[in-house]
């Protein structure tokens, strides 16, 4: 992992056991648990995606997290530090973006910028670094000392859009009530790294944005990600695949799975089927599939055209199961039209998971066979 | 107090970046001054009696003005996400909205100068008065401030929060005033005038500077201040 050599006071926290941790965090809302028996652990210079459908409960924990809210119970440290005796101690390790990046839209963006590093203690001509920084890292500056006639016409269109540039001024001073969404958020995010926290939590930084910011802020991220343990949360699968070492799936506020994109499609694939669409007597179809498959399930899926019909078939061993069944169609003289493979990956996990009826399962992650991976397991460098 | 005084700057450029603070500038420096001009000339005296008498009045509809978004607008932006997982503890937040505001209420204050130059320039005014009139305008300003404040703490609406912060201001205005005094039992009237935020204001602007004043201003202020804290906890427990 690549040890960020800086003047940061917080260098010296060892790399060592979790960054952040989280036990047992639960929090209502009336009778609506939006967070219940959360736990996990985050490890040095991680990025961990924190995957749910919308209200599942990724913002409460976040919020949690960043000493905005009080959990009812359970607790949790960031670098050692509780959150509730210590939440200045917590506030001063971690840059936290809220959702969708609220800003002070009558302050301009250096106006911004110097109001939080100001409340980060960081002062004078250490301030002027470091914002200078951000404006970097952050790609605000990049337009700032070009032409308008010099930009691409992508960055141009968005600029022109984003009414921050026509004139050729600089970003800098405009107010950030004119600046588009995706500078918004570039704003909010050099806000939460001016200070070089040890951790940064980022409530689903891509929301609302157009496709090619999305893939800017991404990279921005994924940057960041090599120097500072970064928590992200995001209800689009992609978005975690495309940044995330490790993923955390979260539903009814539950902990459902975690592990690496790879071990959580892996586990995924231990449970795989086949599609299969034939033209037969149902209940000989079925039954002689029954017979091939593992735990005796398949299933009719739906009535196609022409007599066809699609049937599901769970098994381990998907090659041999495939040839078994194309065997028994020609044995039966049953004309085949598909034969497919259903799709894994983290998609159907995430599906699997994440819409699943909120039955009873307090276990949380673990269960169902999902890995809930420990540093040491999930091979990271 | 350094994150207290950073947080009052901000409040302070918010109010000059956005043309609602020159709106309320402008309308408060134009009522004050026709309020004023309009009698002065008839009566032809040069005192500041009418001028500061109506500064209460005038202060009901300005201050809640001038408050009300501080809270109801970080709510409703989002921004209040921001400013409270700052390594800023929530009691600081708290009093530098109120120093913020308090400042932006004495450039106002400092802006009806015309009105005292033009009376020294016409005739001989007595000092104590202007000195006293000028400090009372101050503490009933702040005591104001802090009751707008904890209004607009408790909403996401910047309507609302007016509306509650300047019906507060004038239920706390009005018990001591001779309205409410006349009408009350005779053994509460004591009580009520001591309540009334207009009667030490009275006081002062007659120039007598008097401790138990001071102590009624500073326990208002200090009183709303603390609502105000307990209003943005609450968030944590919600």
């Amino acid at each position: 992992m690549p040890h960020h050599a800086g003047p940061s006071a917080q260098s010296t926290e060892p790399e060592r056991g979790p960054v952040v941790s989280l036990r047992g965090i639960t929090k209502r809302f009336g009778t609506v648990a939006a967070a219940e028996d959360v736990s996990f652990d985050v490890f040095g210079g991680e990025v961990v995606g924190f995957l749910g459908p919308n209200g599942a409960g990724k913002t409460t924990t976040m919020r949690i997290l960043a000493c905005y809210i009080a959990p009812d119970s359970g607790s949790a440290t960031v670098a050692g530090h509780d959150i509730r005796d210590e939440a200045l101690e917590v506030r001063r390790r971690i840059g936290y973006l809220p959702e969708s990046a609220p800003l002070y839209l009558d302050l301009s963006v250096s106006e911004h910028l110097s109001f939080i590093a100001e409340l980060r203690g960081i002062r004078g001509r250490e301030a002027v670094a470091r914002i200078g920084r951000m404006i970097d890292v952050c790609g605000l500056a990049d337009v700032v000392h070009r032409d308008v006639g010099e930009l691409s016409k992508g960055y141009r269109q968005r600029v022109g859009l984003a009414c921050t540039l026509v004139h050729g001024p600089d970003v800098l001073h405009r107010d950030v009530g004119e600046l588009s969404k995706g500078y918004r958020q570039r704003v909010g995010l050099a806000c939460t790294l001016v200070h070089d926290p040890d951790v940064l939590i980022l409530d689903e930084p891509t929301t609302g944005l157009d496709p090619s910011q999305i893939v800017e802020v991404r990279e921005l991220v994924k940057r960041i990600g090599r120097e500072k343990t970064v928590i992200l949360s995001t209800h689009i699968l992609p978005e975690v695949e495309a940044v995330a070492d490790r993923v955390v799936i979260i539903a009814d506020g539950r902990i459902r799975a975690s592990g690496t994109p790879d071990q959580l499609s892996r586990a995924a694939a231990g449970s795989r089927a086949l599609r299969v669409s034939l033209r037969a007597p149902e209940a000989r179809a079925l039954e002689a599939l029954s017979a091939l498959a593992q735990d005796g399930d398949a299933r009719k899926m739906s009535d196609d055209a022409d007599g066809f019909a699609t049937y599901r078939v769970a098994g381990g061993d998907l090659a041999s199961l495939s040839d078994a069944v194309y065997e028994l169609a020609r044995e039966q003289d049953w004309p085949l039209r598909a034969l497919s493979q259903e799709s894994a990956g983290l998609e159907s996990v995430f599906l699997r998971l994440a819409m699943r009826d909120p039955v009873d399962e307090g276990d949380g992650a673990g269960a169902r066979g999902f890995p809930t991976a420990r540093r040491e397991e999930d091979g990271r460098p | 107090m350094t994150s207290a005084i950073a947080i009052a700057r901000k409040e302070l450029r918010g109010h000059f970046n956005s043309a609602a603070g020159y709106v309320f500038l402008t309308a408060f420096l134009l009522l004050t001054s026709w309020f004023f001009f309009r009698s002065f000339f008839l009566a032809g005296q040069a005192t500041l009696r009418p001028f500061f008498s109506m500064m209460p009045w005038v202060f009901l509809l300005f201050v809640p003005a001038a408050a009300m978004r501080s809270w109801a607008e970080e709510r409703k932006l989002g921004t209040d996400e921001v400013l409270l997982t700052l390594p800023v503890r929530d009691g600081e937040a708290v009093l530098g909205k109120f120093l913020g505001g308090l400042g932006f209420l004495c450039v106002a204050i400092a802006l009806t100068a015309p009105v005292p130059a033009v009376l020294l320039a016409l005739g001989d005014p007595d000092p104590g008065p202007l000195v006293g009139g000028y400090a009372g305008l101050v503490l009933l300003g702040a005591a104001y401030l802090a009751i707008s404040l904890f209004a607009s703490s408790l909403t996401e609406s910047q309507v609302v929060a007016f509306v509650v912060g300047a019906s507060m201001s004038f239920a706390l205005f009005i018990v001591g005033e001779d309205v409410v005094l006349v009408a009350a039992p005779r053994w509460l009237a004591p009580g009520l005038r001591y309540l009334g935020l207009g009667q030490h204001f009275a006081s002062i602007s007659r120039g007598v500077l008097d401790t138990r004043d001071l102590v009624y201003y500073a326990v208002v202020v200090g009183f709303f201040l603390y609502a105000n804290l307990k209003a943005v906890e609450a968030r944590k427990w919600r």
